[in-house]
Parts: C-alpha cells; structure tokens; sequence
C-alpha cells in the first residue's frame, strides 16, 4: 500500500486510490438519481398529456422518421459499447486504445447529433415546431403542439446531455493524452462513462415513446 | 486495486442484445396490440435499461452502496409517476380524448 499512498492523484482525505474511485462512483451516482427525477418529470408530463390525448399522441409520433431514430438507437448503443470498451482499456493501462474508444465515442456522439439536428431541420420545414406556424390535421392542431412541445424539449435536454458528454470525453481524452491516467487511476474514465450510459438509457425510453406510439395504427 | 475488471466478451455479449431488442420493439411497433403495445415497448425499454446498469456501468460489480442508490432511484421515479397518474386516472369528471 505504501507506493500507491504516495500516487500524485491520491486526495489526502483518502486512505488509497481504490476508496478514492469507490467514493468517487458513489457521488457519481448520486448525481444521476437527480437527473433520473430530472427527466422523470418530463416523462411524467409525457405520460399525463397521453393519457388525456391518446390519438393526437399517436397522429403526431407518425410525423416522426422512424428511420433516423432508429439508426440513432443503434449509433447510441454502440457508443455505450466502445464507452464500455475505453473504461476496460483504461483499467488494464492500454493508454493508445483508451485514446481510440474515447475518440470512436466521441464521433459516435457527433454522429447523433447530427442526425438529430437533420430530424429538427425536417421539423422546422414541415412546421411542426410548436408556435404561431404550427400546422398538422385540423382534429388534432391543438392537442399535436403538446406533443411536438415534450418531443422538442424532452429530446432537446438529450441532446445537451450529449454535448457535455462529448465535453468530459474530450477532457478525458486530454487526460489520457498526457499520461494522467493509468491502471491504478482509471477512475475519472470510469464516472464519465457512467454519465456516457445514463444519457444513452434516457434515449432507450425516449425512442419507443416518441416514434414508435401508434405506429401500428 | 479493487476495481472489477469485466471480460470483453460480457460488453460484446450486451451490445448484440441491446442491439437484438432495439429490432424487436421496432417490430413489435407495427404489429397492432391494442394496449399492449404500450406494456410490450415499455417491457423491452426497461430490459435493455437494466443490461446497461448492470453491465456497462458495472452495478452488478459494484458495492452494496452502489446497490441502494441505484435501487433508490427507481423507487423515488416509481413514486412520483405512480401517484401521480393514480390521481390523474381516477378522476371521473375528466373527459379523455
């Protein structure tokens, strides 16, 4: 224990850099139960005005590309992969594949944005964007805006998720690029991947309630 | 360290059954169910949630600490969504639709 006490990133409050991460973890998670309630409140808004609007739900989640929605589930889940995979690079010390994941998640993430960014550009022409030159059927024009309301700002707040994301995996990038970070302290690779896969999951519940409602119908 | 290191294989493993349930509720989402298709996309959200948890952010790995705050978490959501529609689904006077 003697040689890990003096490690340059051990905090002097900490006994060793394993009760450091473990502590670490910890306050990591308890940051995402707050943004669990977070979201949790959006998704309860989602879920009352749904209960209230079934078919106008169902009419304005077929405006929807399911296409583009669903390559970017496939593009977030493998960025959720190579997360995974740059935290067990980072814990063996493979410092040059660390630096690949973090750069193939990275791009991952760029990649959704952007798909999301064409998504809002076809929601804009099409004038679905809530506001004074909203138009969609006439039965369900007023009941459509909530919808297209919670999808703005419930995929809006993910997608600013995602732009920190990619901030923090940047700095950690800068990080593993400097030799900073090592087998024995993978742990700030090991938070930001948490939060990389906590935003990932919101996506998991946005996509079916948001494109796939009423599509059978 | 203590840290627990997962074998590759485990997030592969992950990655092609998120992968397989992404397919599945996209499938399932054409086919008319009724009410059902609300508890079926719901049922595989939930399924892919928890293989992120516990593989990719290494729950099922982690302390007994780790355990109750995630647990916590659900509990507090479960809460705030289950009064919340309790009260919302059973009031008579509103009219629906």
């Amino acid at each position: 224990m003697a040689d890990v006490a003096h490690h340059p990133a051990l905090a002097h409050q900490f006994d060793s850099l394993g009760q450091q991460t473990e502590a670490a973890t910890l306050g990591m998670w308890v940051f995402l139960v707050t943004e669990v309630l977070f979201f949790g409140g959006l998704f309860l808004t989602y879920a009352v005005y749904r209960s209230f609007y079934p078919a106008a739900f169902s009419a304005a989640s077929h405006e929807l590309d399911i296409l583009l929605g669903g390559i970017n589930t496939a593009v977030l889940i493998t960025s959720s992969l190579t997360m995974a995979l740059a935290v067990h690079a980072a814990q063996l010390g493979q410092r040059r594949l660390l630096m690949i994941f973090l750069v193939v998640t990275m791009v991952l993430g760029t990649v959704f944005l952007g798909i999301k960014a064409v998504e809002y550009y076809h929601k804009f022409a099409e004038h679905h964007v809530p506001g004074a030159t909203f138009q969609f059927e006439r039965e369900h024009q007023r009941h459509a805006q909530i919808f297209f309301s919670l999808y703005f700002i419930m995929t809006g707040l993910h997608a600013i998720h995602m732009i920190i994301g990619i901030a923090v995996l940047l700095v950690m990038w800068i990080w593993a690029w400097r030799g900073r970070i090592t087998s024995d302290y993978a742990g700030p690779i090991e938070i930001s991947g948490l939060y990389w896969h906590f935003v990932d999951i919101v996506w998991i519940f946005l996509f079916p309630l948001l494109y796939l409602i009423g599509r059978h119908a | 360290m203590s840290a627990h290191i997962v074998p590759t294989r485990v997030y592969y493993a992950i990655f092609g059954i998120l992968m397989i349930c992404t397919a599945l509720t996209v499938g399932i989402a054409f086919i008319d169910l009724g009410p059902f298709n609300v508890v079926a996309a719901l049922t595989i959200a939930v399924f892919k949630a928890t293989l992120v948890v516990l593989f990719f952010m290494h729950v099922k790995y982690s302390t007994r600490l780790t355990w109750a705050v995630v647990a916590g978490s659900v509990f507090w959501l479960g809460i705030l969504l289950a009064l919340t529609m309790g009260d919302y689904l059973t009031r008579p006077w509103r009219t629906y639709g």
